[in-house]
């Protein structure tokens, strides 16, 4: 036994961004393993350069964006190609946004609507000015070529 | 079930940020206010609780609703927390009136906070971002604003709505609140103020929408029995009613209206609803909570809302999914001027249409000017409601301005995600 012993200590500062009360500044982040699970030939679609919505085997219903089960009818679903071409259901630019999204402010969100199709789908759209824009306007989904399997994979442009 | 009243509440101060007291210190400061204002109110009279606050990110602390149960010396009493997100404290309301309302608990204590300032603005964004698809939504830019955006472009669109409607909820919402010292916002506002500050997400700018909020709210609900052991003045909880909708507005059906009983299936022979216009949940959450308080036709029977105006489109659609005026015609119920104070000058003449009763929405301010703790939000709005029909907003506010005179029954409104869970509940004075 040592009665003298002592913890040994490092020279690593604190940051403190207040003190009284004492507030500590510091960083987190980690990896997270991000299933998209049943959602995924939505996303291996997008890399063969299709839109992949969805609809009911029981009632006919058609969703934009994909569902494993109809919300109509409980009904399983199955998969089927959107057109590349819809229409501007709604739309808005925004000029803030989370931190992930603040570097490509400004940019334009849109819900897609399809001929044929019971929902939407929400996008970016790009090659219009915010002013541009308007509910109604043809669009025409591209796609990324170096797919990331994203959402944004797929992009509208005015038609 | 058994009637449930409502016999005591406190809300701390909201503020962008309270740098010296933690979740548990501000929900302690509540509690203290809440047992102070009714003489003999203890904690021994506290079955359990309920704890609402809607991020754990925001927190950084799992489990913080028990620390705030230990912390307030309830432990080893029973308690839950819940967790909705904007709703999140509609949503503990009503699990403490199921509490009370089911013979499980005699007086139970519904508390909520959230402690949003701890994070930048940017970043407490991006955290409320996450309740929306992590799949499809949120990583093409994860923006509520944004969503809120484009659900009023299509109801301007649908019935033609104006930014400058809009800007007269957030001019009425900040001008109640220069009358109440909990709200972090108030202010005296033109629409060309509203309109002129930066743009957020088009038509919305910053007056358009709440800030983030730290603070806390407690409600004490009670059982009869208990209710009239402790006197005072107690508020009955007459109707509850909740609601859902899909988490991606994309999904959202453009089918038939949820009718009140006061509509007609006619009227609405050419809406496709909700859409992204309307709030499906909304409807059903208030449909329910009628059916429940007896009420036929909310705009002639109630005697002031406090809804969740996270927005000023929100407020206005919200008035149409509560039935205070028909799909569409929000914006000109706003241009009535009958969800305005009549006794306050907001620098504003209106259209004269008396198609509606005066009903003044968000007399504390709302969300816009009192800001929007998530897990208090709900609360808070029970606690000015519960402060209204007690007769006593003079007391707690220290000002007699926002006092409605002679108020019998009020409605708070609760709404999470783009409306994907809405609770409604009808207070009345007994």
């Amino acid at each position: 036994m040592d009665k003298h012993y002592q913890l040994p200590e490092t020279q690593d500062g604190t940051v403190l961004f207040n003190t009284d009360p004492i507030i500590q500044k510091y960083h987190y982040e980690i990896d997270y393993l991000h299933s998209y699970a049943q959602d995924s030939p939505f996303f291996v679609g997008l890399s063969q350069g299709k839109l992949l919505g969805s609809h009911c085997t029981s009632c006919g219903r058609r969703f934009a964006t994909p569902r494993g089960i109809c919300m109509e009818c409980g009904g399983k679903t199955e998969w089927f190609e959107l057109p590349r071409e819809g229409r501007v259901h709604t739309f808005t630019t925004c000029h803030f946004g989370g931190e992930a999204f603040l570097k490509e402010t400004p940019f334009t969100l849109i819900l897609v609507e399809f001929d044929g199709v019971d929902t939407l789908f929400l996008s970016r759209l790009v090659g219009a000015e915010p002013e541009e824009v308007y509910i109604g306007m043809p669009v025409w989904a591209r796609f990324i070529r170096n797919s990331k399997f994203k959402p944004t994979d797929v992009y509208f442009v005015p038609r | 079930m058994r009637p449930v009243y409502m016999i005591s509440g406190g809300i701390t101060k909201f503020a962008k940020a309270h740098p010296q007291s933690d979740f548990r210190k501000m929900v302690a400061d509540a509690f203290e206010y809440a047992l102070a204002d009714l003489p003999g109110l203890s904690r021994d009279a506290i079955d359990g609780s309920v704890c609402s606050y809607f991020s754990d990110h925001f927190t950084r602390q799992l489990m913080a609703g028990a620390m705030v149960q230990d912390y307030l010396g309830l432990d080893p009493k029973p308690s839950r927390r819940v967790e909705g997100g904007g709703a999140t404290g509609g949503l503990c309301f009503q699990s403490a009136w199921e509490s009370v309302a089911s013979g499980r608990l005699n007086c139970c204590l519904a508390m909520g906070f959230e402690t949003m300032g701890r994070v930048n603005t940017w970043k407490g964004n991006e955290f409320i971002a996450l309740a929306s698809d992590t799949n499809f939504d949120f990583p093409v830019g994860g923006f509520y604003s944004g969503y809120y955006a484009m659900m009023v472009q299509r109801h301007m669109h649908e019935f033609g709505t104006t930014v400058e409607q809009m800007a007269k909820v957030s001019i009425k919402n900040h001008a109640n609140a220069l009358y109440n010292p909990y709200a972090q916002r108030p202010g005296k506002l033109t629409i060309d103020e509203v309109r002129s500050a930066l743009m957020v997400a088009t038509p919305l700018t910053l007056l358009d929408i709440c800030q983030m909020s730290e603070g806390a709210a407690v409600v004490v609900l009670a059982s009869e029995e208990v209710a009239q052991r402790f006197g005072g003045t107690p508020v009955k909880v007459t109707g509850v009613g909740s609601g859902t909708d899909a988490m991606r507005m994309a999904d959202r059906p453009h089918g038939k209206v949820i009718l009140l009983p006061h509509e007609t299936e006619e009227e609405y022979a050419d809406l496709k609803y909700p859409g992204v216009h309307s709030f499906r949940g909304g409807r059903m959450a208030a449909k329910l909570a009628y059916e429940m308080a007896g009420i036929g036709n909310p705009g002639e029977e109630l005697d002031f809302v406090e809804l969740h105006d996270a927005y000023t489109s929100s407020e206005i659609q919200t008035c149409e999914d509560l039935g205070l005026c028909r799909y569409g015609e929000g914006g000109s119920y706003v241009d009535s001027g009958a969800p305005f104070l009549p006794n306050l000058d907001y620098g504003l003449s209106f259209s004269g249409s008396e198609q509606w009763p005066r009903l003044p929405v968000n007399p504390s301010g709302g969300l816009l000017a009192c800001g929007h703790p998530v897990g208090a939000t709900g609360l808070m709005q029970a606690v000015f409601a519960f402060w209204q029909l007690q007769g006593t907003i003079g007391k707690h506010l220290r000002d007699t301005t926002l006092q409605i005179p002679d108020a019998r029954r009020g409605l708070i409104h609760s709404h999470a995600g783009t409306g994907t869970y809405i609770t409604v509940s009808i207070l009345e004075r007994v």
